[in-house]
């Protein structure tokens, strides 16, 4: 399935914006893309295994946090994956 | 340095403005060039949904931000920054800003906004390859006219 992949990220997948991967689950999918392109895995995964909780990834039009299977989902080959890391802030540490 | 249109320059500090006291924030589309910088050809604004401290925090949700990045696409363009305002704080980036920085060469626009108005914008470029070397790096903000814009294509700048 086509995975799009944000700016920051792209120097480890040689610069391009979508790869095609293979993969029963989103689980799946991501791990086949961290095989096929390594250096993506330290920036997707903590060193659990788990996926970084900044990265946001999205079945379509669905945050896979969300859905009922979450990371386990089925992916179908003509699915999209988007992976997109948060953006937030503010202008001082007190709430 | 990131180069913005004069146009997009004030939109983005006006929006700081139409938010006061809270932040706004929105997303910078355009093409990163190697040995130049970020040149920005779109600002797209996005909603804060930090809605229970807006004044001094703001968030895009994750959904805002898949729908901006195919719209880049479909553009022909990359995301390549960010901009917010700080209502009554400098223009300079906090450590939530910095924890909260994930996008590695792209640039953060922020604007002061004091009593409503809009007074210093600074860019900062974030720097490194990953969550343990990554740095915020002061970067000149090229606000270019019309003018400035046509002699950079005429340039094959832009």
């Amino acid at each position: 399935m086509k995975i799009h992949i944000p700016t920051p990220l792209r120097s480890y997948t040689g610069g391009k914006e979508t790869v095609e991967v293979g993969g029963a689950t989103v689980a799946a999918t991501l791990d086949q893309l961290a095989t096929s392109y390594p250096e993506l895995r330290n920036h997707l995964f903590t060193a659990e295994g788990k996926l970084r909780s900044f990265v946001n990834v999205y079945l379509n039009d669905d945050d896979v946090r969300y859905l009922p299977n979450k990371e386990e989902t089925l992916a179908a080959e003509n699915d999209e994956l988007t992976i997109i890391p948060s953006i937030a802030g503010g202008c001082c540490c007190n709430l | 340095m990131i180069y913005i249109s004069e146009e997009d320059f004030r939109a983005l500090r006006a929006h700081g403005e139409e938010t006061y006291p809270h932040e706004c924030c929105g997303v910078l589309l355009g093409k990163s060039e190697p040995g130049v910088g970020n040149r920005v050809s779109l600002i797209v604004r996005a909603g804060n949904t930090r809605t229970d401290s807006a004044h001094n925090r703001y968030n895009i949700a994750p959904q805002e931000l898949v729908k901006i990045q195919r719209q880049a696409r479909g553009l022909g363009f990359d995301i390549v920054g960010f901009y917010h305002s700080h209502p009554d704080h400098p223009a300079q980036w906090s450590q939530t800003d910095f924890a909260e920085a994930h996008w590695m060469g792209c640039s953060y626009i922020i604007t002061s906004v004091e009593k409503g108005k809009a007074v210093l914008t600074n860019s900062f470029l974030l720097t490194g390859t990953s969550e343990e070397n990554k740095a915020f790096e002061d970067e000149d903000v090229v606000v270019e006219t019309p003018q400035q814009e046509l002699i950079s294509k005429e340039r094959g700048e832009a």
